[in-house]
């Protein structure tokens, strides 16, 4: 694990700091991954999964440390342009697009990503087989529906195609910020089957947060498990190939019981 | 009948002219879900604006082209006071709308009401229109309908290109705009610069059919401008052909024609505020009743 793709390096973050709401979440707090590697996240809530995530992307400053893309500290830069480099995905599938345009304008303003949006069309014509192409790919029979406002599809359906665009254009990083905690167990299963195949046709790095132990064991190759802001278990290669549900669900109750709850 | 006639065309050339403001309104308000109150003082500086640049012999198309300029700054400082120093997008308004009362009145030398009667106009600028100094009925509503037709089709091919629909996707969710690498603050600008424009444009029309400006025509635009663009999403959002700007229009006929009526039953026109008010809150309340029939919230 040499040329690390993203790494955190010393990282203090402290919520309502000289308030009396003051609570220090990272204190020194290091996280690395290189390219090809796709990190599962689990840990209860408040361990500082969603933080860490925000910090690599921009929406939350940390007091002090660095955070380095392919070696380049971006901690100054903001939330936007860090994003024409990092893909998201978020939990609320209503995130990921624009409810009032069509599945066609969608897609369209995510291939023109990296671009200028000037005043060319919006939607050209030479693109639209291109862009069915692609939503034939989910097998959700959406490619005769491009025009259909994207507000109008379901949570499972959004969520797909939100996946689809953060994807379209080339990403140094994926983040997937519990991006199956909203769906049902079916839409669920689809979503996480398309990030699996998305991640390794495009050989992505992915860092994903999720709830459901199963994926974190089945998906990815490594495993980290938070626990008020500091890495508990970090796991990849043969330990984590054996790694079991059961093994994770241990280890999380060992911790429950030892903060007492 | 005669009397009906005059009646329609006066409720025609008047919506069609706060239709300009309505079109411009509904990209901050139903787009960017931005209420921009700054709209009360960019109405009368595109009135002032062709005011001033009439009565310097400026030619009157010109003098259009200098109040969409001057309305779309005015909407960028009201675009940076919010995204840039933070400033919630009420008081943003409030404070643009409060600044415009000076630099119109400067715009106009300190008078409030600036006339410029018999000087080359819009309405007459043309060759047979030129002769006579009180340009035909027929005339008047052509040139207003073709300019408010004109905004209508530059808004609707604007909002169709790359960089409008990603205005459109910034009013629902900035967050998307974000994750595809712009800035949704500057998007936020660029609307805001584009409703001021329309509305002041539609304040420079106004006063160059009246043949003066005056510096308090901008009193309950906000209220006009929100009254049309909600009646005519209301009314028109079944017939999904129509674009939103030909729903914006529609509403602000239909508003003109409401108010007319209103006086013409016999009103007393210290009520005509009032009745605004009373308009827009009833457009508010039932577009309400009618999304939660949809939504069931």
């Amino acid at each position: 694990m040499s040329d690390a793709l993203i790494e955190l390096q010393n990282i203090d973050l402290t919520y309502n700091p000289g308030t009396v709401n003051e609570s220090c979440l990272f204190t020194n707090f290091n996280f690395k991954a290189s390219k090809g590697e796709f990190v599962s996240i689990v840990g209860s809530n408040g361990s500082g999964k969603t933080s860490m995530l925000n910090l690599i992307c921009g929406g939350l400053s940390a007091q002090s440390g660095k955070i380095l893309l392919e070696g380049k500290d971006i901690s100054k830069v903001p939330e936007f342009k860090r994003a024409k480099r990092i893909g998201r995905v978020f939990q609320n599938p209503a995130l990921g697009t624009s409810p009032e345009l069509s599945i066609m304008e969608n897609l369209s303003l995510a291939d023109n990503k990296g671009k200028h949006y000037g005043l060319g069309r919006g939607v050209d014509s030479s693109s639209r087989e291109r862009m069915r192409e692609m939503v034939r790919t989910l097998h959700m029979g959406l490619e005769d529906k491009m025009d259909l406002k994207a507000g109008s599809l379901s949570g499972g359906q959004r969520q797909a195609l939100a996946l689809l665009i953060a994807t379209m254009t080339p990403l140094d990083l994926l983040i997937l910020d519990e991006h199956t905690a909203s769906l049902d167990p079916n839409s669920s299963e689809t979503v996480m089957e398309l990030t699996d195949k998305l991640v390794s046709e495009k050989e992505l790095t992915a860092i994903m947060i999720t709830h459901n132990l199963r994926y974190a064991v089945e998906y990815g190759n490594r495993i980290m498990m938070m626990h008020e802001g500091r890495a508990v278990l970090d796991m990849d290669g043969p330990e984590k190939e054996a790694c079991r549900v059961e093994d994770l669900l241990d280890i999380f109750n060992e911790i429950s019981i030892e903060c007492g709850n | 009948m005669g009397v009906f006639l005059s009646l329609a065309e006066n409720v025609l050339r008047e919506g069609l002219i706060y239709g300009i403001m309505a079109m411009g309104v509904f990209i901050t308000y139903k787009i960017l879900k931005f209420p921009d109150l700054s709209v009360d003082g960019t109405f009368p500086l595109g009135a002032c604006v062709a005011a001033w640049a009439i009565s310097s012999k400026l030619n009157p198309f010109l003098a259009c082209l200098m109040a969409i300029a001057a309305g779309a700054i005015a909407g960028c400082v009201t675009g940076l006071l919010h995204v840039k120093l933070r400033i919630s997008d009420l008081l943003s308004g409030i404070l643009v709308m409060t600044a415009m009362w000076s630099v119109n009145l400067i715009i106009t030398g300190g008078s409030a009401i600036k006339q410029f009667f018999n000087m080359p106009t819009i309405f007459n600028s043309f060759p047979q229109g030129a002769a006579s100094s009180a340009a035909s009925t027929g005339l008047r509503l052509t040139v207003i309908l073709a300019i408010t037709l004109g905004v209508k089709l530059i808004l609707d091919w604007y909002l169709s290109t790359k960089n409008g629909l990603l205005l459109r996707a910034c009013g629902d969710n900035s967050s998307y705009v974000t994750s595809l690498g712009i800035d949704p603050g500057v998007m936020k600008i660029a609307g805001l610069a584009i409703g001021n424009a329309c509305t002041s444009l539609s304040g420079c029309v106004l006063a160059q059919m009246n043949e003066n400006a005056d510096i308090n025509s901008g009193k309950g635009m906000v209220v006009m401008a929100l009254a049309s663009v909600i009646i005519g999403s209301a009314l028109f959002k079944r017939l999904s052909f129509l674009k939103f700007t030909t729903m914006a229009v529609l509403g602000a006929i239909i508003y003109k024609a409401c108010l007319m009526i209103a006086l013409q039953l016999g009103l007393p026109n210290s009520f005509l505020k009032l009745l605004m008010a009373a308009l827009l809150t009833i457009a508010i309340v039932s577009e309400k009743i009618g999304k939660r029939g949809v939504e069931n919230e």
